[in-house]
């Protein structure tokens, strides 16, 4: 019975090294070829149009609606020690630093990493990358390297228009409902504001770009078995890119806290 | 060297696990010629196939392209090999993101640096071999018939004018008709560009239409070979037994005897 408890435990802890292993490989591999030709300008373009301009609906939305219920929530805390006019300041500084960039990366995440791993396992399991191969095409450069190169360029162009419609949520919740003066919100929300705080958003929202591109193609290009394999690969891409995300975001914190 | 067969494989053997696919298989195939390796599911034909285009690579055992040992070359080095090789797929393989045209001339625009315009033309040219109009260059993959999307496999499988051609299991899933359309497209369009394929399958009479020479796998190992025209009167007993289709024989199948 101990023994089996033991081989159970080493049975997990290989089976998770063998993953780590294989998840670094594959990310050395695809960043090793993002400098390597060929190039593919053509479906580079493809993945700019998917991941970044199809997904500014729900990435605006989004942003929209957290600087809205941003400014609500700051406003009910900082009343409490008359401080409302840090309202703004607040506002824009979590979204920039913080919201945005984490909150648009999830929201990728469900978009754009599962509709890759669907892609890339279905052409994995209907034979479409061995294909690739018999034509003389390296499938990483291909498939992978066009994906994650846009995920790392049109995130953080996310993130800055989401940057955007959030202040802007929180504006016209400010001066509609909470009774701000309309030049001083706007005064005091660039007065406080940094470069450094924006450039932080936008670090951390090109690796999430990264990193939800990277899982979305990892998951695809080892799915087997069938349907059932691509429906697990998109859930594995969407659910590790959360939990990467949520984690690097601590230590990104960190780093670029200074 | 003009004397060495065009394709050569020497005691390679291939393991999954505990289960042996491939043992000490040794096989060749002269220029010029049409094999075709018979055998039932899971004898290790589409293992063999795999291993020749690199897409698994053998534990033991030497393959040889046009006197080149393939085994082991760098990834360049085998895109540039696999370059004077077309590949049929057993369900086509198309790649649903591009038009039929842009399938037959993939290997055109992506292998051989040719520009867009004039592989289209060639493509359209290659579709008109196989059957197929121009009208039909536009059109996606996912919207043909499995007959029409195995044509528009072969129309690619031969666009570059390869010299080795592989089929896997060309004429699976097809009805009777469709087959023999499949079956006779194979011989006149390799014997109009003169090149050596290897065929994969279990359908018989397939075989016997397109091979010069019929090869038998059993457990991983060839256990015949010899002319198409000497299948029916081999007077080998695995033969015989798969020939015949009879139950009853040397050749052991996986399944519970009631």
């Amino acid at each position: 019975m101990e023994w089996n408890f033991l081989a159970a435990i080493g049975r997990i802890t290989l089976r998770f090294m063998q993953a780590v292993g294989h998840l670094s490989l594959f990310t050395l591999e695809s960043v090793k070829n993002l400098f390597l030709p060929p190039f593919y300008m053509r479906l580079f373009l493809r993945q700019l149009m998917n991941v970044g301009y199809y997904s500014l609906p729900v990435v605006g939305m989004t942003a929209l609606f957290t600087g809205m219920v941003l400014a609500l929530q700051i406003y009910v805390g900082s009343s409490r020690f008359n401080a409302e006019s840090a309202v703004p300041t607040i506002v824009v500084i979590g979204l920039t630093r913080e919201l945005a960039p984490v909150l648009s990366g999830l929201m990728v995440a469900g978009r754009v990493g599962a509709a890759i791993a669907a892609e890339i396992g279905t052409m994995r399991v209907t034979e479409q990358i061995d294909a690739l191969v018999t034509l003389s095409t390296n499938p990483f450069r291909y498939l992978v390297t066009p994906r994650v190169l846009a995920g790392i360029i049109t995130l953080p162009l996310l993130v800055l228009v989401g940057d955007i419609i959030g202040v802007a949520g929180g504006y016209l919740v400010a001066t509609e409902t909470l009774g701000f003066n309309a030049g001083s919100y706007i005064k005091n929300t660039f007065d406080f504001l940094e470069s450094r705080d924006v450039i932080s958003g936008l670090i951390k929202a090109s690796v999430f770009g990264f990193i939800v591109t990277l899982m979305g193609c990892y998951h695809g290009f080892n799915s087997t078995g069938g349907a059932q394999g691509v429906g697990r690969a998109t859930t594995n891409a969407v659910v590790s890119s959360f939990i990467l995300i949520l984690v690097s975001d601590y230590f990104l914190t960190v780093m670029l806290l200074d | 060297m003009a004397d060495s067969p065009k394709i050569s494989l020497k005691n390679v053997c291939k393991s999954f696990g505990s289960n042996h696919v491939l043992k000490d298989l040794s096989l060749d195939i002269e220029d010029g010629e049409s094999l075709v390796v018979i055998g039932g599911s899971g004898t290790g034909k589409s293992v063999m196939l795999k291993c020749i285009l690199g897409l698994l690579e053998p534990e033991q055992g030497e393959i040889f392209i046009d006197g080149q040992q393939v085994v082991g070359l760098p990834k360049s080095e085998r895109e540039k090999s696999l370059r004077k090789t077309g590949m049929l797929f057993q369900y086509a393989a198309l790649f649903d993101s591009l038009p039929v045209w842009e399938n037959v001339a993939f290997g055109l625009i992506q292998a051989h640096g040719m520009n867009r315009k004039d592989a289209k033309d060639i493509a359209i040219e290659k579709l008109s071999l196989v059957g197929l109009g121009s009208d039909m260059a536009s059109k996606s993959p996912a919207s043909l018939s499995m007959g029409m999307q195995k044509r528009v496999g072969l129309a690619r499988a031969i666009a570059t004018n390869p010299e080795i051609i592989f089929f896997d299991e060309p004429t699976t899933g097809l009805d009777p008709i469709m087959g023999d359309v499949i079956d006779n497209l194979i011989r006149d369009c390799t014997r109009e560009l003169g090149a050596s394929t290897l065929t994969i399958s279990h359908d018989m009479e397939s075989a016997q239409k397109i091979a010069d020479r019929i090869a038998l796998l059993y457990k991983g190992s060839v256990v015949w070979i010899g002319p198409a025209s000497e299948i029916e009167t081999s007077g080998n007993a695995y033969v015989e037994q798969f020939v015949k289709g009879d139950v009853n024989g040397p050749i052991e199948l996986d399944i519970l005897k009631p």
